[in-house]
């Protein structure tokens, strides 16, 4: 008889298991529906009907838009803040850094329907800046999210390398923007990683402040719903491709960071 | 390097932080220019944050530094032509050795064919020729330490401040360092200012050495000063092994001190309280009827060159360092050479004796048990079953520790039924002070007893020494 063998081998059954069937068979199914069409043929007419539509390739640009800007104000509000905080000498500082934690921890819908009255209330109607009230929100929604990273990068930086710049002679401006900033690299780049991402497929946010543009998310839910589950899936595999390829950018430019190479 | 103007003057520096903790006080320096000036101390005695005041990073609350003359006090870092070598390195990561060693130079605004030429000469001086385009961690210790020196160096700098820079390396590396620095000093004719707390490193590198303790200078001086006459009992402790006594001046040139009369050459006044100085070296070992003292072999240790001897003579402990080995368990006679006693006037009189451990692992001090248990002396430890664990759950080996007890003269009192006190003798000295006579007893076990008494004995009389067991101070030492 063969005995059943305890080995540190079959822990990972389990996680296998996870693997197959929520992440493998999901992205066959996505895979095999995207290149087929309503009769179960192969086609490639999901990929070029994305590209050749006008309104699909307009989603994604204002995707692509509102994320960027997103992750830009974000990083803009966040640095500072980080910056601040890892570098003073506050005895408050965790409470603060907390105060910034915060807000992840109230219900999602419910800070948006908060600011979604506070918008209301400034503007007058949601109607009439529906970028602007988007990026808001999402800035308001990812901010600890790009603050968090940055500041742990920020305070776990050897002081000693902020001064051996000064002591060979770069004032302060010099010693942040040649030491202190590039060392924060990889904090900007898995808060921005963190951002942007989920900010070209978040359409909840959206919906709540009334924007009627569609964007990535909402595009594929639309899809879905109206029963096209081939040129949705095309859409997710797209996105997909998307996310994939911006990983690998950042993980390059990460690397060749730590490699030494010059990056400012 | 013209040598005599001082490079800078550190004038009455004292550096106090917000908790009232004093790191500094009141520190007096002149370096000239082209030294290799040391300073040396135990952890925490304020030596690394009197370097970042030179450096800039620190400023003192109070007094005033001066370069060439000027007062740079307040001058922050990056405008002061110092350059430092930190502990840890504090390399750049994110650059390779080049932009590393480039990084002053392109502050200074220095044109890139001349940096080229400086960073390719300097990494010849550190031996790490063609190494320009290797990143920072492929180095090892030793080779991240030459970078960081040859980052320094490339400012030419007026002064390079070293902070401990080979504490990270091994033995055999920084004994090789050592060396490569000093030349590096001759070659260069900066003046280097080096932290250690390395004594060895030291007497081995520096043209001048500051010691310090506890935010203070304890001594200043060549190697061989420091080395030979030390300033006080720290400094003695502290650079080399030292066979410490207290004593007392029993005549002209005459010193009473590990119970034997010894010639000495310091001419202190008779009935001085005194604290002897005697180098392991310079313990010679003879015949016991030869000998000014006798004693019996505890121990003996083969170090490479010499043997570590200890001779336990009454209660005091000798350290003899000798070619000739001995055999514990040996009588013999111990001998100096007035040459080789350095005699310091003592401040302190505090007694310091060292307890016995007895079977039943209670503390002891001439048969007498002292009411105190071992647990309470050896932090963390405790007893079970008769064996003593300490704080991390190990057995501790009551052979191998010893402890000391220290105890001030006006905590001793003397009296006249001599089986009270826990040890008895006759007053070999005394003197008046004032306020109080100080006498000197000397017991039975050979020791000498310091003890402050405001009435009136006389010399030769028999006395007991109660000493109140709350008024001692217990040290463990391994």
């Amino acid at each position: 008889m063969h005995k059943f063998m305890f080995s540190r081998k079959n822990l990972g059954i389990p996680y296998g298991l996870f693997l197959a069937v929520f992440v493998m068979a999901p992205l066959l199914v996505l895979i095999y529906f995207a290149f087929t069409n309503g009769q179960g043929e192969f086609t490639l007419l999901n990929l070029t009907g994305f590209f050749s539509d006008p309104n699909t390739l307009g989603t994604l640009c204002y995707s692509f838009g509102i994320a960027a800007v997103t992750t830009a104000v974000c990083l803009l509000l966040a640095y500072p803040a980080a910056y601040i905080l890892a570098t003073s000498r506050l005895k408050a500082k965790s409470v603060i850094v907390l105060l910034f934690i915060m807000p992840m921890w109230i219900n999602f819908s419910l800070r948006i329907t908060a600011l979604k009255e506070i918008l209301t209330w400034a503007e007058g109607s949601l109607a009439y800046h529906p970028f602007l009230n988007t990026v808001l929100g999402m800035s308001y929604d990812f901010l600890p999210f790009m603050i968090l990273p940055i500041y742990t990068t920020i305070s776990k930086m050897d002081e000693a390398l902020l001064e051996a710049a000064r002591d060979l002679g770069a004032g302060g401006l010099q010693a942040f923007l040649k030491v202190t900033l590039p060392l924060s690299l990889p904090g900007i780049i898995s808060g921005v990683s963190m951002v942007f991402l989920p900010a070209m497929t978040n359409y909840v946010v959206l919906d709540m402040l009334y924007n009627s543009t569609y964007i990535m998310g909402s595009l594929i839910g639309s899809y879905f719903a109206s029963y096209n589950w081939h040129g949705g899936s095309m859409i997710a595999l797209i996105l997909l491709g998307i996310v994939c390829l911006f990983t690998l950018m950042t993980r390059g430019i990460e690397e060749e960071n730590t490699r030494g190479g010059m990056l400012l | 390097m013209e040598q005599g103007t001082n490079i800078i003057e550190l004038k009455h520096i004292t550096k106090t932080y917000k908790d009232g903790f004093s790191a500094v006080s009141d520190f007096n320096l002149e370096v000239k220019k082209g030294e290799f000036v040391t300073f040396l101390g135990p952890s925490g005695c304020g030596k690394t944050t009197t370097l970042r005041m030179i450096a800039g990073f620190d400023l003192p609350t109070e007094g005033e530094i001066l370069l060439n003359g000027e007062p740079i006090t307040a001058l922050p870092p990056n405008e002061r032509p110092i350059n430092t070598v930190f502990q840890r390195y504090a390399l750049f990561p994110h650059m390779n050795i080049y932009e590393n060693i480039a990084f002053g130079l392109r502050q200074k605004k220095t044109p890139k064919s001349i940096i080229v030429k400086k960073v390719k000469k300097v990494l010849e001086l550190v031996d790490l020729e063609g190494f320009e385009k290797r990143s920072i961690d492929t180095l090892s210790g030793g080779q991240q330490q030459r970078v960081a020196i040859a980052r320094a160096v490339v400012n030419e700098p007026q002064i390079l401040l070293l902070d401990e820079p080979l504490g990270a390396l091994d033995l055999k590396m920084r004994k090789e360092m050592q060396l490569e620095l000093k030349e590096m000093h001759k070659e260069l004719g900066i003046t280097f200012i080096y932290v250690t707390h390395d004594q060895e490193e030291a007497l081995t590198m520096s043209d001048k050495i500051v010691v310090m303790a506890e935010g203070k200078m304890q001594q200043i001086g060549t190697p061989e000063d420091i080395y030979n006459e030390p300033a006080n009992a720290f400094v003695a402790d502290f650079i080399g092994d030292s066979n410490i006594f207290n004593g007392i001046m029993t005549g002209k040139l005459k010193a009473r001190f590990c119970g034997g009369e010894f010639v000495c050459v310091d001419d202190v006044e008779t009935g001085t309280h005194i604290t002897a100085v005697v180098r392991p070296e310079d313990v010679v070992l003879t015949s016991p009827e030869k000998g000014k003292i006798r004693g019996i072999v505890t121990s003996v240790i083969f170090k490479g060159m010499h043997y570590e001897i200890t001779v336990e003579s009454g209660k005091n402990e000798i350290v003899a360092q000798s070619v000739n080995c001995a055999i514990v368990g040996e009588h013999v006679g111990v001998n100096v050479e007035p040459d080789n006693i350095h005699i310091m006037i003592a401040e302190d009189h505090t007694n310091i004796f060292a307890a016995e451990i007895n079977k039943n692992n209670e503390l002891a001090y001439n048969g007498t048990v002292l009411n105190v248990p071992l647990t309470n002396i050896i932090k963390g430890s405790r007893e079970e079953d008769g064996v003593l664990f300490d704080a991390s759950g190990s057995e501790i080996d009551l052979k191998k520790i010893r402890i000391k007890i220290s105890i001030r003269p006006q905590d001793i009192e003397m009296t006249d039924e001599q089986e009270d006190g826990l040890v008895k003798g006759y007053i070999s000295n005394l003197i008046y002070k004032g306020d109080h006579y100080s006498y000197v007893i000397h017991t039975d076990l050979e020791q000498d007893f310091v003890v402050d008494d405001e009435y009136l004995w006389n010399m030769d009389d028999q006395v007991g020494l109660l000493m109140p067991v709350e008024k001692m101070i217990f040290t463990v030492k391994k």
